[in-house]
């Protein structure tokens, strides 16, 4: 399932240079292993696998691109391809949205 | 539970195995509101029927709600019982949403009028489950009682007219109803409603039905391949995940959340493990106790042990341990297995060699029951098998005893 999820998100393409934030309709709840999702909208449950991740989806409001809530929370170029994967997924399953003014 | 969204970062250790560990809230829980119902379905987990006089106080409820919403469960399951005969009922719905926390109802639809539609729909933090257990009027009412599928489909008209787009219908599928999977299907099309499917369990009054409710082997594979067939469009609430030892494992986590991800608050505010296991062999603790469900959640004993690596005993050296872990934890303690050993609907056939080993009625009895003591609002199970003597002192018999053959041998 994960290299599929990753596959998918990486040809979908997601757009690292653009204004992101989490849907207003989501929960967040930190956990050991990253933390929980809950979209009170779509009533779905998803999972942020590690910690940093779930950085990067809490600075993405506050932050003027995807690519920069990465950088700050310490994503290396390296690892971005995977980052942008599971934004892309979080994005298809409405959790995060495109943020319209910046 | 949702059926979950898995999103892959970097990767620790696999989900489930994280969740065997347990959280520090649940993810969601089961909360049976009260004990009352319209109905004696034959096969309730509850044993539902009368009202108990030590239930939960509005005030209480809302003290419940309150520790939900710091914990962060996002939302409850809310049962019964039929929830919606507590008076009280829409107000607490009201109060656990404006405290951020979800509900998901489920309900014989006795009291889903026009007007009770209309305001459900209004709501994007409230979801409904419509409990049917037969796509014909026959196959249901012969479980769930007479006029409970008129009923049930009266509520689902009603929420269709009032636009309320993908609430769901609930069935428990048996023996009888296995073959009106495509039915159901198309009843939730009809409505604009989405299906779930959940397993049937030996708790409660099902005790009772099971052996004659139960799908066969054949059954089961019959189902197994329908929901892979139907993948993420249909709802099982993790209900089957003893059929992944088929091979492709279902949608969802697949895993027994009891005390570790899930648990459930019984009417008087006990809580159990998981809402299929009301014994006192999984009772946790009482929130009405100090440190109210917070420190049931975090510090019984119970969910502590629930929460220790399992090693998985007779089942530890089969190929499909790791797709069913051994199955779920109720099934096998109602039917008298060991909860280390195979589920009694194991698919590899262990369950059933070992059941048929076990002891007749040495199962152990639910530990309460609040059935109605009347006899004659009682449906009449579907077939009536021989039912095992009851004259072995673990539970008396009774004059207005539910089952009519009851003491036959």
């Amino acid at each position: 399932m994960s290299t599929e999820t990753q596959a998918r998100g990486a040809r979908a393409g997601f757009d690292l240079d653009r204004p992101w934030q989490l849907h207003p309709q989501v929960s967040v709840r930190p956990e050991r292993f990253g933390a929980l999702l809950y979209h009170f909208g779509t009533r779905r449950l998803s999972f942020l696998k590690s910690p940093a991740l779930l950085t990067v989806v809490s600075s993405l409001g506050d932050a003027p691109s995807a690519r920069q809530a990465c950088q700050s929370a310490g994503v290396t170029e390296a690892e971005l391809p995977a980052y942008a994967a599971a934004l892309q997924t979080l994005a298809s399953s409405k959790m995060i949205c495109a943020r319209v003014s910046s | 539970m949702t059926q979950p969204l898995v999103t892959q970062p970097p990767v620790t250790l696999p989900l489930v195995e994280q969740f065997q560990y347990g959280l520090d809230a649940p993810i969601c829980l089961t909360w049976e509101l009260t004990y009352a119902c319209n109905l004696s379905c034959v096969h309730c987990l509850s044993s539902s029927g009368r009202r108990d006089l030590r239930e939960l106080s509005t005030a209480e409820c809302r003290a419940v709600i309150d520790e939900l919403e710091r914990m962060q469960v996002f939302y409850v399951n809310i049962g019964g019982g039929e929830p919606t005969v507590r008076p009280d009922f829409w107000g607490l719905v009201d109060y656990a949403t404006a405290h951020h926390v979800g509900v998901k109802f489920s309900t014989n639809g006795v009291k889903i009028d026009p007007a009770a539609a209309r305001r459900l729909a209004a709501s994007d933090y409230v979801d409904v489950q419509i409990s049917l257990d037969g796509a014909t009027a026959e196959v249901n009412d012969a479980v769930r009682g007479p006029g409970s599928h008129a009923t049930a489909l009266r509520a689902m008209r009603h929420l269709a007219e009032a636009g309320f787009r993908g609430f769901k219908i609930s069935v428990v599928v048996t023996r009888q109803n296995v073959s009106q999977l495509d039915d159901f299907k198309a009843i939730a099309d009809r409505f604009g409603a989405q299906l779930r499917l959940t397993r049937l369990r030996p708790s409660g009054r099902g005790a009772d039905v099971w052996d004659q409710l139960h799908p066969t082997a054949g059954q089961q594979r019959q189902l197994y391949d329908w929901l892979v067939a139907h993948g993420e469009q249909v709802l099982t609430g993790d209900s089957f995940f003893h059929l992944a030892a088929y091979g492709e494992a279902l949608p969802g986590l697949n895993l027994c959340g009891a005390g570790r991800v899930v648990c459930l608050i019984d009417p008087v505010g006990d809580v159990y493990a998981c809402p299929f296991a009301i014994h006192d062999s999984f009772l946790a603790g009482n929130v009405r106790g100090p440190g109210g469900f917070a420190a049931v959640w975090r510090e019984s004993e119970l969910f502590a042990d629930l929460r220790r690596p399992q090693t998985g005993g007779a089942c530890h050296s089969c190929s499909a341990y790791d797709s069913c872990r051994g199955g779920c934890m109720a099934a096998k303690f109602f039917t008298g297995l060991p909860l280390d050993g195979p589920d009694p609907e194991c698919v590899k056939g262990h369950g059933e060699r070992a059941w048929s080993s076990v002891a007749s009625m040495s199962a152990p009895r639910p530990s309460g029951d609040h059935s109605h003591r009347s006899r004659r609002s009682r449906p009449v199970p579907v077939s009536i098998g021989a039912r095992p003597p009851t004259g072995n002192g673990l539970r008396p018999d009774r004059a207005c005893d539910e089952n009519p053959l009851a003491g036959f041998s």
